[in-house]
C-alpha cells in the first residue's frame, strides 16, 4: 500500500482520475464461475463464418504478413465504399474519405483525439456503450450526458439533446441501434437531430456498428440526410454483423479533413490494422451476406422469445428494433441493478449486466444480450422467473 | 411467413408450433394453418431425423452410382428415372449435367446386394449405356450438418 502511495504521481492526472469501472468486479466474478448461463456477452455467440476464417488462412498461406498502407488496403476501402453505397446509400471516396481501423474502438479514439481541443464538450447519450465517457476524457474533452428514457423506448429525444448544447459543444456521439438498449431512431428524430447539428455547427460521430442488425424496417444513417455528410463521421466495423470481434477490424468514413486528421494519429500510434484482419474483412464484404443474414434471422427469433418471456415475468421491456440487447426494467423487484445481477448470478447462475455499467441512468435496468442460443435463453428465462418468484 | 416457417423447420423440424410461433411472434394458429397448407400443397414432403450411422449396429453399404443413359424418344430421362426411383434401396436420384446423366445413391445390406442391383436391375434397363459405381467410405456432412465432432471454444461469459 505504501508503495502505491509513493508512486502516486507516476500516472497522468487525466488517467488516474478516470472512473475505475465498478463493473469490473462483477465481470471478474462472472468470468470466474463455472456453469453460468450468460445473457451477458456483448458480442455474437456465433463463430465467424468459415469462408471468412478460410480466407484468413489463405492470406497467411500466401505470405500476406506485411504492413499495409496506413489507410488500409485500397481493395478493402473500395469494397467498404461500395458496400456503404449499395446498402445505406452513402457515398464516400475510397481514396480520401475512408480509413481502416482496429475496430470501431480505435476509430472512436481517433476521431475524438482529432477534433477535441482541451475543454471542448462532447455530448453522448446514456445508457450507452462503456467506452464513450472515458474516451472523451482521455482526449481531454468534457463529456456531457443526455439521458435517453424508457418512456421513449430509449430513443434520443431531440428536445433533450437541445438543452445540453452550449457554445463549447463540439460534437455529438450517436449509437443507434444502441448498446445496451437496442433502441433505434425514427426518421423524424433523425431529421430533427440533424437539424440541431446543422444549426449549432456540430460534428456528428455516429457509431453504427449494429446497423445490419435492424429487424423491423430499414436502417438509415444520419450521414445520408441533407447537409449532413460534410459534418458526419460514420463509424462501422465487422465485429457484430459478421461475428468477427476477435479480428479487431473496423473503419471510419467522413469528410476528407477529418479522415486526414485521424490518419495522422493512426499512422503514428497504430501504423495500420492487421493485414490478416483486413483480408478477412474484404472476404466478409464480398461473400458474407448469406451467412450474415442467417445470423440476423436467428437474432430476430431470439429477440421475439426473450422480449415476450421477460414481459411475462413482469420485467417490462419494449421490443427493440435493433442490435442484440434488451433492457428490461427491474424496479418491480425492489432491487438495484447491481443487486439484481449479483443475486441472480449467485442464486441461479444466470449472468446479465447491471444497467449502471452503461451510465448512472441505467439504474433500475439490466442488459440481457440475446447473443445466446434459444435453448439457453429459455433456461435463463425460467431461472429469472424462479428468482423473481422467490423474491416475493 | 411461409418462407420464414420453412427456414425454421429446415433448421429443426422438431420444434412445436408453439415454439415456432414465439420465435416469429405470430399466433400458434397461423403456424399450424401455414404448415397444414404447406403439407397439403406438397411443399413439405416429410420430416426425418439426421442420424450419424457410425453409431448404429446395423451398417449399410452405400454407393453413388453414376449412370449414362440413351434417352428414349418422347420420354427423355424421366421414364427411366421414375422406374429407378421406385426401388426402396435407392435413397436419392438426380438428373445432372456433364458426362453422366443420373446420379443415384443406394443403401444396401451387403456389397453383394449392390452388385445384384446393378447387374440385374440397373444394367438390364433399356437405354442404360454405362454405370460407374463409387462406394461411400465415410460421411463428413449431411444436409448441412457436420457429422464430425468439433472442438468447443469457450469465450468470456460477460463482455461490455
Ligand atoms: C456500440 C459499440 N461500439 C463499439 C464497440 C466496439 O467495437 P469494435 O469491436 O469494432 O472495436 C462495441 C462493442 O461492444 C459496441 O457495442
Amino acid at each position: 500500500m505504501s508503495d502505491l502511495k509513493l508512486h502516486h504521481n507516476r500516472v497522468a492526472k487525466h488517467i488516474s482520475s478516470l472512473p475505475k469501472s465498478g463493473i469490473r468486479d462483477f465481470f471478474d466474478l462472472v468470468n470466474s464461475m463455472d456453469n453460468v448461463i450468460s445473457l451477458g456477452i456483448g458480442e455474437p455467440d456465433f463463430i465467424a463464418p468459415w469462408h471468412i476464417r478460410e480466407a484468413t488462412i489463405y492470406a497467411l498461406e500466401r505470405g500476406h504478413t506485411s504492413y499495409t498502407s496506413n489507410l488500409g488496403l485500397l481493395s478493402l476501402r473500395e469494397e467498404i465504399c461500395n458496400y456503404l453505397d449499395k446498402n445505406y446509400n452513402l457515398d464516400f471516396s475510397a481514396d480520401s474519405e475512408c480509413i481502416v481501423t482496429v475496430g470501431v474502438s480505435e476509430a472512436l479514439d481517433l476521431i475524438l483525439r482529432a477534433i477535441i481541443n482541451p475543454g471542448d464538450e462532447i455530448i453522448y447519450h446514456e445508457p450507452c456503450y462503456v467506452s464513450y465517457e472515458s474516451e472523451i476524457r482521455m482526449a481531454h474533452g468534457i463529456p456531457v450526458v443526455v439521458e435517453t428514457k424508457e418512456e421513449y423506448d430509449f430513443s434520443l429525444y431531440p428536445d433533450d439533446l437541445r438543452t445540453k448544447i452550449t457554445p463549447k459543444t463540439k460534437a455529438i456521439i450517436l449509437n443507434f441501434p444502441c448498446n445496451p438498449t437496442g433502441a433505434t431512431l425514427s426518421d423524424d428524430q433523425l431529421k430533427e437531430i440533424a437539424q440541431i447539428a446543422i444549426e449549432n455547427d456540430l460534428i456528428v460521430i455516429t457509431d453504427e456498428i449494429y446497423s445490419e442488425l435492424t429487424y423491423d424496417g430499414e436502417h438509415t444513417s444520419i450521414a445520408t440526410l441533407p447537409e449532413m455528410k460534410d459534418r458526419t463521421v460514420f463509424l462501422h466495423g465487422f465485429s457484430k454483423a459478421y461475428a468477427m470481434t476477435g479480428f479487431r477490424i473496423g473503419y471510419a468514413c467522413g469528410p476528407e479533413d477529418l479522415i486526414d486528421a485521424m490518419m495522422k494519429i493512426h499512422q503514428y500510434s497504430m501504423l495500420c490494422a492487421s493485414i490478416l484482419a483486413q483480408e478477412a474483412a474484404l472476404e466478409a464484404l464480398i461473400n458474407g451476406e448469406t451467412e450474415m443474414l442467417k445470423m440476423k434471422d436467428e437474432y430476430c427469433e431470439r429477440r421475439n422469445v426473450i422480449v415476450k418471456g421477460l414481459n411475462e415475468i413482469g420485467l417490462k421491456c419494449f421490443k427493440p428494433k435493433g442490435a442484440f440487447y434488451v433492457f428490461p426494467n427491474i424496479t418491480s423487484t425492489g432491487l438495484t441493478s447491481v443487486e439484481f445481477a449479483t443475486q441472480l448470478l449467485n442464486k441461479k447462475q444466470v449472468a446479465v449486466v447491471p444497467g449502471t455499467a452503461f451510465g448512472q441512468c441505467g439504474e433500475g435496468f439490466v442488459r440481457c444480450a440475446y447473443a445466446a442460443s434459444i435453448d439457453d435463453i429459455k433456461i435463463a428465462l425460467k431461472k429469472i422467473q424462479e428468482f423473481c418468484d422467490e423474491l416475493k | 411467413m411461409k418462407d420464414k416457417i420453412l427456414k425454421i423447420l429446415g433448421r429443426n423440424a422438431r420444434l412445436s408450433n408453439a415454439q415456432i410461433a414465439e420465435r416469429l411472434d405470430i399466433s400458434e394458429q397461423e403456424v399450424s394453418e401455414t404448415i397444414a397448407n404447406l403439407e397439403n400443397d406438397g411443399i413439405i414432403k416429410g420430416y426425418k431425423t439426421l442420424i450419424n450411422e457410425d453409431y448404429l449396429s446395423e451398417k449399410k453399404v452405400k454407393a453413388m452410382i453414376y449412370i449414362k443413359i440413351n434417352p428414349e424418344k418422347d420420354k427423355g430421362f424421366d421414364h427411366i428415372a421414375s422406374r429407378l426411383s421406385k426401388f426402396p434401396e435407392v435413397v436419392s436420384l438426380y438428373l445432372v449435367s456433364g458426362e453422366f446423366d443420373l446420379i443415384l445413391e443406394i443403401h444396401e445390406k451387403t456389397l453383394k446386394d449392390v452388385g445384384v442391383f446393378i447387374s440385374s436391375k440397373l444394367a438390364t434397363i433399356d437405354g442404360v449405356v454405362s454405370t460407374d459405381t463409387h462406394f461411400i467410405l465415410k460421411k463428413y456432412k449431411e444436409l448441412g450438418t457436420l457429422l464430425t465432432k468439433e472442438e468447443k471454444y469457450e469465450r468470456l461469459k460477460v463482455t461490455p
